[in-house]
């Protein structure tokens, strides 16, 4: 029975049903009997003063219920929204944190700040009314251009982060670095832009709240990535309302990417004035408030080098980046730039000397923080790129230089120079096959045939290292993060037989209802039909630090095996009990517990109606019923690694870039779905290719306009954008957790980005081109070619 | 201006009384209750909202509900016979993994249709591709929604669908 | 959206009535550009005359020598028209490429030429083939028609019932796409009619245009060739985040030797 339902078989999902029938149930979905809707007036401005704000008018608009502005939050003394990260400087100072009021006060700070929530009895008739608020701005000059950020003279976005600096941070002995470039045969210098992203999950962020008034009971319906850490930001920090009072709900939630990870204003104001206004609120973002709101991803400016010897064995790598903040710092933004990105920048190579400075920048733009691989695509963009360049200027094979400087398998558990120990890992066979896969012997004439057709071809590699699986609670501790990253489960087994597996991981697309059932099939001998997984719910689940960084599988799925092997635990006793023998001789097999040597068997079922209905049961001994829970720490991060091939042709007439041929071998250790992994790593990959060739958030440098503010101007990947990928595996079990799995989420996207512009750099290479930036759209790679403007 | 509106829907007479500016989508999701149908853009792009319209696929997000005055409607939730016989195109989906979060599915699955039945069955890859310009998926990278779509070409036609 | 007040006329005089005296009025044809423009609320218009209900406005007829097509035409059906394929097929494989399937089974010809958008398809092709606009009024030379950015010729009220397209011995259309908003960066139709050659431009420009010099070079040697050294000045074209001035003149030599190869095949 679990053969085809357990670990490592391709079982279609349990969640597709209600997805594909149209009945599943996101916020937006929610009936909510007398509801109001909320619309929020956002600032027109990057950077004002706000003189006044009448609503007056507008609350004598049909159907207004109320009004709130910043006025009415800093009267209830509302708490600001919090970064989460305390990240100290290189001088050992904790990172500037100016406020982040929920609503705008007395400045604005960027396009689509709120300035003004108004309530009415209908969607439109709160736009109508917000349209009739006045709001007299005096408009100061903004700070737009990450590059002067940091420059004497640029507008400052808070006084309390003096010149727009967030922190100076740095890892790794510069004077050792320093040192061993002086010695180095060959130096490879790149300077590096890693373009800003809207992550624009499908569906748009919403929120919905209610308020009881007769138990004093807040409801939060959010699409929301960690509900739990949600209803904790909430609650300590900004609200008020204690825990047990607010229960926050994430239901079905269309994608995520990281934007839905963070504590933000609308859901916030949504739970607030619920209570206020004695009706349900409901708030959905229109796709424009997407783009001007969501966090931000990337986005940095960096110059890195990469010293050889003269074997070509890396010497040593220096790295000096400024990461964009945006206007305030969003919950896990400070982190993102720092601890997940130059911690990876030994990617799968020996380098044994690495120094790296990342100054975090203020600017008048929306928050940036995590997206999909946060801060390790930009670092394996910064070493694959540095790694593909050096062996150009070296006119060595890509592949050769590579394999010369992997880590040896020999070596693991292995400790890079930029704190992170991998525990596992064997990069040399995933590349060979990588390489079998997209047929690179074959490449040079296909190269040749598509000169002979006018076109530029080249290929790519990108040999990525990621550390996910967050984390260690006690290193995310020491390193100024303020949650532990455990994740708990609870096996819930109903006297007839059926299971309930609550988890703290919330699915998004992640397929959680079918992996996590997996599980519990392969180790219980559960049929898989007869289990059900619950998550997202306060009110109902164990507490979770959220599905982020790769984590729920990892994280999330030992939890589920450490509280299956109490429920095992459990069930060996009351067995041994039914069958009248010694606990230390009861096995438990195919879902049967059995004295090893005799007949004797007794079915899991049997045992947990015995413990529900516990009539011949060693009571003294033994607690009735079959309910377990576990809390899982992780002893280390996880390191999938893995390499993608990219081969690309390139239109000189136009600059229009065609993937032809794209491969992605992965290590993600033991793999549960193969389905739904590779599922994942096709639309990883997609958005590493929209990263690379498509997409661009871009503001108008004087006026801090979003100018790519829809799908009009910001290029999403469309189906005609990429080609059908080869995947491919390679397996090292994790050591450290009891599935032996890695994580599978953000590795398409951590990679691919250099994968693509590596290849695009080889197909212009022969033309003389140096540098195309990313993301190379069609303009841009003309322009690289032909120097135009 | 209130405007009474009637229409079949998934084979049901529905009727109900709208502001002129109510889309069809608004109409569908929050007159019946007919919350399969998505919205996940405002400049009609994304497709997520896409159903039938006497037999043609639609952006109902960019048709006014009074619009649709008369008119057939099929949305997600009327193509499966029942619970357990999907359409072959929900079956493909689920089949080869063509759907993560769900969100753009519904849309997807009603231009896929279209698509099918507008090429008379008969597709291949480039084709799908390029068929799919208005619909985006964030989760999939559209491989397996492509394969999905191919698979059920000839599933439809056995079918009679 | 802003409320208003919505008509559906079922005549011509009809529709014309209900626009009449109202200078906020809008006619919506397959609303395609109108309801997102609504949506975002970048107009209010007092009243929409919705002209779906307008029997015979939709259609295409062909004879010896043109190709005539209703206003409510929708691009899906010019794209799969057998007579449009035969008669000028560049029609309709540009018909055919129009925004995305489900766009094309609503948009339509009258509403996307009267709109005269910068980034749309047809108004090269009605440019480029030298077709009449027909309202409800008078007819209109193509030359005559477009006159700027979202502005033509036609009049508060008038309504485009019919385009009529001359058969082209050979024409062709290629575009650009924008890769965000997939409209045209660069659309050039151009067409060769007994000894007259049109070369017509969408999206380069604030409204469609024709290029002289390519036409002159291509009436002696209708060929890709011919223009390869053809260079449209940059001055005055569109410039915006996805390509500049320079970058689309220099597309429009590219498509428009494209779109000679097709014509040519």
């Amino acid at each position: 029975m679990t053969a085809e339902t357990g670990i490592g078989a391709r079982v279609k999902r349990k969640e597709d049903q209600r997805f594909l029938t149209g009945t599943g149930r996101y916020v937006d979905d929610l009936p909510l009997a007398r509801a109001t809707y909320a619309y929020f007036l956002r600032s027109p401005h990057a950077h004002a003063k706000i003189k006044s704000i009448d609503t007056a008018a507008a609350k004598a608009m049909p159907g207004v219920v109320e009004i709130f502005t910043g006025a009415d939050t800093a009267a209830a003394k509302m708490g600001g929204l919090i970064c989460g990260w305390v990240v100290k400087d290189k001088h050992g100072q904790p990172h500037k944190a100016p406020p982040h009021p929920v609503m705008a006060a007395d400045t604005v700070r960027y396009v689509g700040d709120p300035v003004a929530m108004v309530i009415a009895n209908s969607a439109a008739e709160a736009r109508d009314a917000a349209e009739a608020i006045k709001v007299d701005y005096d408009v100061k000059p903004a700070n737009v251009d990450l590059s002067k950020a940091l420059a004497k003279g640029t507008p400052e976005v808070h006084a309390e982060a003096p010149g727009n600096l967030i922190y100076d941070w740095e890892i790794g002995v510069k004077a050792d670095v320093d040192a061993a470039f002086a010695k180095a045969a060959h130096v490879t210098k790149l300077d590096i832009v890693n373009n800003r992203l809207i992550p624009n999950a499908m569906e748009p962020r919403a929120a919905a709240a209610e308020y009881d008034k007769g138990t004093g009971n807040y409801t939060l319906w959010s699409t929301s990535q960690n509900p739990h850490v949600l209803r904790l930001i909430l609650s300590a920090f900004v609200l008020g309302i204690p825990e047990h009072k607010l229960r926050v709900v994430a239901p079905d939630v269309g994608g995520g990417f990281g934007s839905k990870i963070f504590c933000y204003n609308e859901e916030t104001m949504v739970t607030w004035a619920a209570a206020k206004v004695g009706r349900p609120i409901k708030w959905t973002a229109e796709r424009a408030e997407s783009f001007m709101t969501d966090a931000h991803g990337r986005d940095h400016i960096t110059h890195a080098e990469l010293a050889l010897d003269k074997d070509n064995k890396f010497l040593a790598m220096k790295v000096e980046t400024i990461a964009n903040m945006g206007a305030y710092l969003s919950t896990f933004s400070t982190a993102v730039p720092t601890y997940l990105y130059a911690t990876l920048l030994a990617g799968q190579y020996t380098t044994p000397l690495i120094y790296a400075n990342v100054k975090a920048a203020v600017t008048h733009t929306a928050p940036v923080d995590a997206y999909r691989g946060a801060g390790r695509p930009e670092a394996t963009f910064v070493v694959e790129s540095l790694v593909s360049a050096a062996a150009k200027e070296l006119k060595v094979d890509p592949a050769e230089l590579r394999r010369k400087n992997f880590i040896p398998p020999e070596a693991f558990p292995y400790q890079t120079p930029v704190a992170l120990q991998y525990d596992s890992g064997n990069y040399p066979p995933i590349i060979d096959e990588a390489m079998k896969i997209a047929d690179y012997k074959g490449f040079e004439s296909r190269r040749a045939e598509a000169k002979s057709r006018g076109k530029l071809r080249g290929i790519g590699f990108s040999s990525y290292i990621e550390a996910c699986g967050l984390a260690p609670s006690q290193v995310i501790g020491q390193l100024g993060g303020g949650v532990g990253q455990w994740e708990a489960a609870q096996i819930k087994f109903n006297p007839t037989g059926n299971v309930q597996v609550l988890t703290g991981s919330h699915s998004h697309g992640q397929s959680h209802e079918t992996t996590f059932a997996q599980i519990v099939s392969d180790k219980l001998g559960v049929p898989i039909e007869n289990i059900e997984v619950v998550h997202g719910d306060t009110a109902t689940t164990p507490f979770g630090m959220g599905t982020y960084g790769s984590r729920s599988l990892a994280v999330g799925g030992s939890a589920i095996m450490k509280a299956a092997d109490k429920v095992i635990a459990k069930g060996k006793k009351i067995a041994a009990h039914l069958m009248e023998a010694s606990v230390a001789d009861v096995v438990f097999e195919n879902g049967t517990f059995k004295v090893a040597g005799t007949d004797k068997a007794v079915p899991l079922g049997q045992a947990v109606f015995a413990a529900y209905v516990p009539h011949n049961y060693p009571l003294q001994e033994l607690e009735p019923g079959m309910d377990e829970n576990a809390f899982y720490d992780p002893a280390n991060f996880v390191y999938p690694a893995g390499t993608q091939i990219c081969e690309v042709e390139i239109d000189p007439d136009t600059g229009a870039t065609e993937i032809v041929n794209f491969t992605a071998v992965d290590d993600f250790g033991n793999v549960i779905n193969p389905m739904i992994v590779e599922g994942q790593v096709h639309g990883g990959i997609t958005q590493g290719v929209g990263q690379a060739l498509l997409e661009c958030a871009v503001y108008d440098k004087d006026t801090g306009q979003l100018l790519s503010g829809s799908f009009n101007d910001y290029a999403m990947p469309r189906a005609d954008d990429v080609p059908s990928f080869k995947t491919g595996y390679k397996v090292t079990p994790c050591p450290h957790n009891p599935l032996g799995v890695k994580g599978c989420g953000e590795a398409g996207a951590i990679a691919a980005p250099a994968a693509v512009m590596n290849a695009i750099h080889d197909a212009v290479a022969p033309i003389g081109v140096k540098h195309v930036p990313m993301p190379a759209t069609p303009q841009t790679v003309w322009q690289a070619i032909h120097g135009g403007k | 201006m209130t405007i009474n509106v009637a229409m079949t829907v998934n084979g049901k007479a529905v009727s109900g009384k709208v502001e002129a500016r109510t889309l069809l989508v608004q109409f569908l999701r929050e007159h019946l209750g007919l919350t399969g149908t998505h919205v996940g853009c405002d400049t009609s792009q994304c497709g997520a909202c896409v159903v039938h319209l006497d037999g043609k696929s639609i952006k109902s997000c960019t048709i006014l509900a009074v619009q649709a005055e008369g008119g057939k409607v099929t949305t997600i939730e009327g193509l499966a016979e029942s619970a357990d016989k999907l359409h072959p195109m929900q079956e493909a989906f689920r089949e080869n993994h063509a759907l993560q979060c769900g969100f753009c599915t519904p849309g997807m699955v009603m231009s896929a249709i279209d698509m099918v039945k507008r090429n008379n069955y008969q597709l291949d890859e480039a084709t799908v591709r390029r068929e799919l310009e208005g619909n985006l998926c964030r989760c999939t990278g559209y491989h397996n929604i492509v394969k999905a779509i191919l698979a059920a070409a000839p599933a439809m036609k056995a079918a009679g669908v | 959206m802003y409320d208003f007040a919505y008509h559906r006329p079922k005549t011509l005089a009809e529709a014309a009535a209900a626009l009449k005296g109202k200078p906020e009025a809008r006619a919506m044809s397959g609303g395609m550009t109108l309801i997102p423009t609504l949506k975002q609320r970048l107009a209010k218009p007092s009243d929409v005359v919705d002209l779906n209900g307008i029997k015979d406005l939709a259609g295409i007829k062909v004879d010896g020598s043109s190709v005539t097509i209703g206003g409510m035409t929708r691009h899906a059906d010019v794209a799969s028209s057998a007579d449009v394929k035969k008669a000028i097929p560049a029609l309709a494989h540009l018909a055919g490429h129009i925004g995305d399937p489900a766009v094309r089974n609503r948009g339509t010809i009258g509403g996307s030429v009267a709109n005269s958008d910068p980034a749309a398809d047809y108004p090269a092709a009605v440019l480029g083939l030298g077709a009449t606009i027909t309202t409800n009024s008078r007819t209109i030379k193509a030359d005559d028609f477009f006159k700027g950015l979202f502005e033509t010729a036609l009049e508060d009220g008038e309504l485009i019932t019919s385009i009529t397209f001359p058969k082209a011995d050979k024409a062709g259309y290629m575009k650009f796409p924008n890769p965000a908003s997939r409209y045209a960066m660069v659309g050039v139709f151009v067409a060769k009619t007994g000894n007259s050659v049109r070369v017509a431009v969408t999206g380069a420009g604030p409204c469609v245009f024709r290029v002289k010099a390519m036409e002159d070079a291509l009436a002696k040697n209708f060929s890709s060739d011919a223009i390869k050294d053809i260079k449209i000045p940059a001055d005055g074209l569109n410039s915006d985040i996805h390509g500049s001035a320079e970058y689309r003149a220099h597309l429009v030599n590219v498509m428009a030797r494209r779109a000679l190869d097709q014509a040519n095949k």
